[in-house]
């Protein structure tokens, strides 16, 4: 396959940047899309050019550092990771778009790579059981329904790669917040930091620059782990009721 | 040298109990006075430094990635191990020690495996008490499968990311540390050297992967938690990020490298389709216990999955169940690997390399029908259909082994303390507990184990006897040692060359594994010696790295990895070289029975072999530290 390349190349955060075109001849279909890239700053390099600098580590679809925004969408076409995207989503000749994400909390740090302290910075607020090492009773004392563990799981699975913001047009960060506070307003251990969990992690979204949610679910469409947008009004009346209700009452169940 | 394992006397299961008792304790009020640098945020590094910030220290924790939750240790999938006996099948700390050094082919310490085993059912509450979903019953308790062979269940499992939830509840527990002031994270941040003042491990040189700045910090121990070194290979299924460059700088300060020669190969990975590929991706070996291994019986190259079902019956051979009748398909991890490797050695090999065998559930499907195929492995074919572009519930799977897991690395003795002072191993990055072949599911168990329940008591009874003074960052240990980083990184930018660091990095790994992989023989690893000498001459003459030192540099970043796994490999020639038996991940040509199987020699080679770097392109020293089995017996493996 050939295919034309127009990718965002920026020196660093102070910098301006500007789009290059590279064509790329040295296509196969089995290549995944960070493969291609591979190949391509090979022949860069060789030719006295720099690489291209972006994120990526597991390639398995799973620590979520690879980004990407191409063509337009977070993570390409498919809904799934780019380091899971393969050539075969694209046609003989195309053209490609590659940005980083576009966000005011995730600055450029260099071409393709941004800055998503802003992640830990929220899961830091609360995104815990704050219990120490040791002295915790024997696992099974703790009995969870299992239709309960597996929807604390499906929130729990998200892998902080940041798409659901990159694809909001207000560049809100409402469905990662709402992932850890829903894994945690499910479960039995979550509950005694229920309400300031949910205070404090909101408030540091909104500290970070995050937008407002815009409730067109761009975020769950792209969203490489299906994390749903049922969480996002879950932590709406978490919320809702930490910040109206008394602990006691919230401790009990209400608000949801 | 003499190594002193400091594994305590007495009965097998009061060692770990009676050896607590006897550590020295630093008063809760003086904690407060040590700090510890925690290099790494896997498992092993994120459980250590929370738990030591837990407990009053002044933590530095390092991770080269943005997030300590992106380390290699989020992408593990099967599940971890405790003998919680919860399923009451006769599962007990006794047994899980038992078959993790019987696994180990008799090649790993009694007293470390017994404490893994007996610490593995404290990680499980742990983790449960953090609110890691693992799965469950309807009855709303923990739910366990049996995993790798094992005759009961005790592997907790959360679906197929078994790694990911348990790192996002230590991640929860760092991060914890991180807003009450006692841990300070430095993401994007690489150890490129350990600091040594007066015979001690006092703090680490660091290059910030932003801005290029080389920085120092002190402390009062290090703790390196820098994950295995698989990708010496190359293509392993390791992140890509995975590198030994922490543990290398050490052992070239000292710390000696055991048995670095066992590595893992596991047999199920999705096959490599050119000369693009960047790494490779495992497929979950429960796969095999449906899924039936094989090859044409006469070389079809080229053979596709989709023209496979027409060979017929006659014309196809299982191997696996041909040589090994009663385990079959459910052969260990070395045996199959091994196995495929020959077929494809023989020109029966398949798919467009000849490097693939068929893994094929078609007589499943016939059996239980498509839907209960689904309901079993549905993720496991939708991420093959995904990277493959082919349909695994109409044609067979593809799979060829990879490399995987690492079981060798630093040195360590009980304490988990390297032979430098001061500088600890923990998780993968160290060598202690799988002998020369890793269980699965026992990695998770190992890096918690290391990280919440044993480095917690064994460096207080350090720090106990050490003074509470830090020690200046402007002392000329550390002035040398930033002066040595960093005549390294403008000796790479200058060199100017014509061949890229990737090219190197291939060139390494195809080595590694056709002399250094799944079946070694003096002849060939004496000629991959050489081949990795040239190498390294050349990578220090025709490297090109561009760009500059101040700046991120992932070009840079690569070439410093990969100038040390260079090095690493010829460590590992040498090792491989000097066991000449065979044991667990490690086959030995010469060493084999008469109808091909590994021959383990007891009597040469019970032992650990731990190397000590002598000087540049010195060859480095072996000392042995002899393995004394006083409770099991040693038996030859068999599974024909
Ligand atoms: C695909 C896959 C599946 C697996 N599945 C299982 C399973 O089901 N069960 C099981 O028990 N095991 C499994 N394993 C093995 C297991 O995942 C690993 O052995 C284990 O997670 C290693 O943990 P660790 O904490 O030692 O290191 P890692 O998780 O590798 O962490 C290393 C850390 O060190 C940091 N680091 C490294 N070098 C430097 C440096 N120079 N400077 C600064 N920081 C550095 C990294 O940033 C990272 O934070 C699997 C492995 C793979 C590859
Ligand atoms: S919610 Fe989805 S898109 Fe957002 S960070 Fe998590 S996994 Fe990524
Ligand atoms: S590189 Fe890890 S999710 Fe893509």
């Amino acid at each position: 396959m050939k295919i034309t390349l127009k990718v965002w190349r920026q020196k660093d955060a102070n910098s301006k940047g500007a789009f290059k075109t590279y064509e790329h001849s040295h296509v196969s279909q089995d290549m995944s899309f960070l493969e291609m890239l591979d190949v391509l700053n090979n022949e860069l390099v060789q030719k006295g050019e720099e690489s291209i600098a972006f994120d990526h580590d597991c390639r398995e679809g799973i620590c979520g550092m690879c980004s990407l925004y191409i063509n337009g969408r977070p993570h390409g076409p498919l809904q799934t990771t780019t380091c899971q995207l393969h050539m075969r989503s694209f046609k003989d000749g195309e053209t490609i778009t590659i940005e980083p994400w576009r966000a005011k909390a995730f600055p450029v740090v260099k071409d393709l790579v941004v800055d998503r302290s802003a992640f830990d910075r929220i899961q830091r607020a609360g995104g815990y059981v704050s219990v120490n090492t040791g002295g915790v009773p024997d696992a099974n004392e703790i009995a969870i329904p299992k239709k309960i563990a597996d929807e604390a799981f499906d929130a729990a699975t998200c892998i902080g790669c940041g798409a659901c913001v990159a694809a909001c047009k207000n560049a809100s960060a409402m469905l990662f917040v709402s992932a850890k506070v829903s894994q945690f307003a499910l479960l039995p251990q979550g509950q005694p930091e229920r309400k300031e969990r949910v205070e404090k992690m909101v408030a540091q979204m909104d500290d970070e620059g995050f937008g407002a949610c815009t409730n067109t679910k761009a975020c769950e469409a792209e969203c490489p782990k299906g994390i749903s947008v049922a969480n996002i009004a879950r932590m709406n009346r978490e919320y809702f009721s930490a910040i109206t209700s008394s602990y006691e009452v919230m401790a009990k169940g209400g608000g949801d | 040298m003499k190594l002193d394992s400091k594994a305590p006397e007495g009965p097998l299961a009061e060692k770990w109990t009676k050896h607590k008792f006897n550590l020295k304790l630093v008063n809760p009020a003086n904690k407060r006075k040590y700090d510890v640098i925690v290099v790494g945020t896997g498992l092993a590094g994120a459980s250590a430094a929370a738990s030591l910030g837990e407990l009053g220290y002044n933590v530095k924790a390092f991770c080269f990635q943005d997030s300590p939750r992106r380390a290699h240790s989020i992408a593990a999938q099967g599940g971890i191990n405790a003998a919680k006996n919860y399923q009451n099948d006769g599962d007990s700390i006794y047994r899980l020690f038992y078959d993790t050094i019987k696994g180990g082919d008799y090649r790993a310490r009694e007293a470390n495996v017994y404490r893994l085993a007996e610490v593995s059912v404290n990680i499980i509450d742990q983790c449960v008490a953090q609110g890691v979903p693992f799965a469950r019953e309807y009855g709303g308790l923990l739910s366990n499968r049996s995993f790798g062979g094992a005759q009961v269940s005790r592997t907790f499992y959360a679906r197929g990311q078994t790694g990911q939830q348990l790192l996002l509840g230590a991640y929860g527990a760092l991060n914890r540390q991180i807003a009450n002031g006692k841990v300070k994270m430095y993401t994007r941040s690489e150890m490129l050297d350990v600091v040594i003042v007066d015979g001690k491990a006092r703090g680490i040189i660091t290059r910030d992967l932003i801005t290029g700045k080389i920085e120092s910090h002190s402390a009062h121990a290090v703790l390196l938690c820098t994950g295995g070194y698989g990708n010496v290979f190359f293509l392993s299924t390791n992140a890509k990020g995975s590198n030994v460059t922490a543990a290398w700088r050490a052992h070239k300060k000292g710390a000696l490298f055991a048995n670095p020669c066992f590595t893992q190969i596991h047999p199920t990975c999705i096959p490599v389709t050119g000369d693009h590929q960047s790494k490779l991706t495992l497929m979950s070996e429960s796969l095999r216990n449906d899924g039936r291994v094989w090859v044409p019986k006469t070389a079809r190259p080229g053979l596709k999955a989709a023209d496979a079902v027409n060979i017929p019956e006659s014309e196809r051979d299982y191997f696996l169940e041909r040589k090994y009748p009663s385990f079959g398909n459910l052969v260990p991890r070395d045996v199959a690997s091994r196995n495929a490797k020959y077929v494809c050695d023989e020109g029966r090999g398949v798919g467009t390399t000849g490097l693939a065998v068929f893994l094929d559930f078609s007589d499943a499907i016939k059996r239980d029908g498509e839907a209960t195929i689904r309901a079993k492995y549905g993720n496991l074919f939708d991420m093959y259909a995904q990277i493959t572009g082919d349909n695994p519930y109409k044609s067979p799977m593809m799979i060829f082994p990879a490399v995987h897991y690492t079981m060798g690395g630093l040195w360590v003795d009980y304490n988990l303390m390297t032979t430098v002072p001061g500088l600890y191993a923990l998780g993968e990055a160290n060598f202690s507990d799988h002998g020369a072949n890793r269980l699965g599911a026992s990695a998770l168990m190992q890096g918690l184990a290391d990280g919440y329940f044993v480095i917690p008591y064994t460096l207080g009874d350090y720090l106990a006897g050490m003074p509470y003074e830090k020690v200046s960052t402007d002392r000329p240990e550390f002035k040398e040692a930033i002066d040595t980083v960093q005549s390294r990184i403008n000796k790479l930018l200058s060199i100017k060359g014509k061949k890229t660091v990737d090219q190197f990095h291939r060139e390494l790994g195809l080595t590694m594994w056709d002399y250094c992989g799944m079946s070694r023989s003096e002849k060939g690893l004496k000629f991959a010696k050489e081949k990795i000498q040239k190498l390294k001459e050349e990578f220090w003459s025709n490297v090109a790295v561009l760009g500059g030192a101040g700046e991120l540099n992932q070009e840079l970043e690569k070439a410093l990895r990969v100038a040390d796994f260079i090095e690493l490999g010829e460590l590992m020639v040498d090792d491989a070289l000097n066991r000449s038996e065979s044991c667990g991940g490690h086959f030995r040509e010469e060493s084999a029975t008469p109808d091909g199987e590994a021959k383990r020699k007891d009597d040469e080679f019970a032992y650990v072999a731990a190397w000590e770097y002598k000087g540049e392109n010195q060859p480095e020293a072996l000392h042995k530290e002899e393995l004394i089995f006083e409770n099991v017996k040693l038996t030859q493996r068999s599974y024909k």
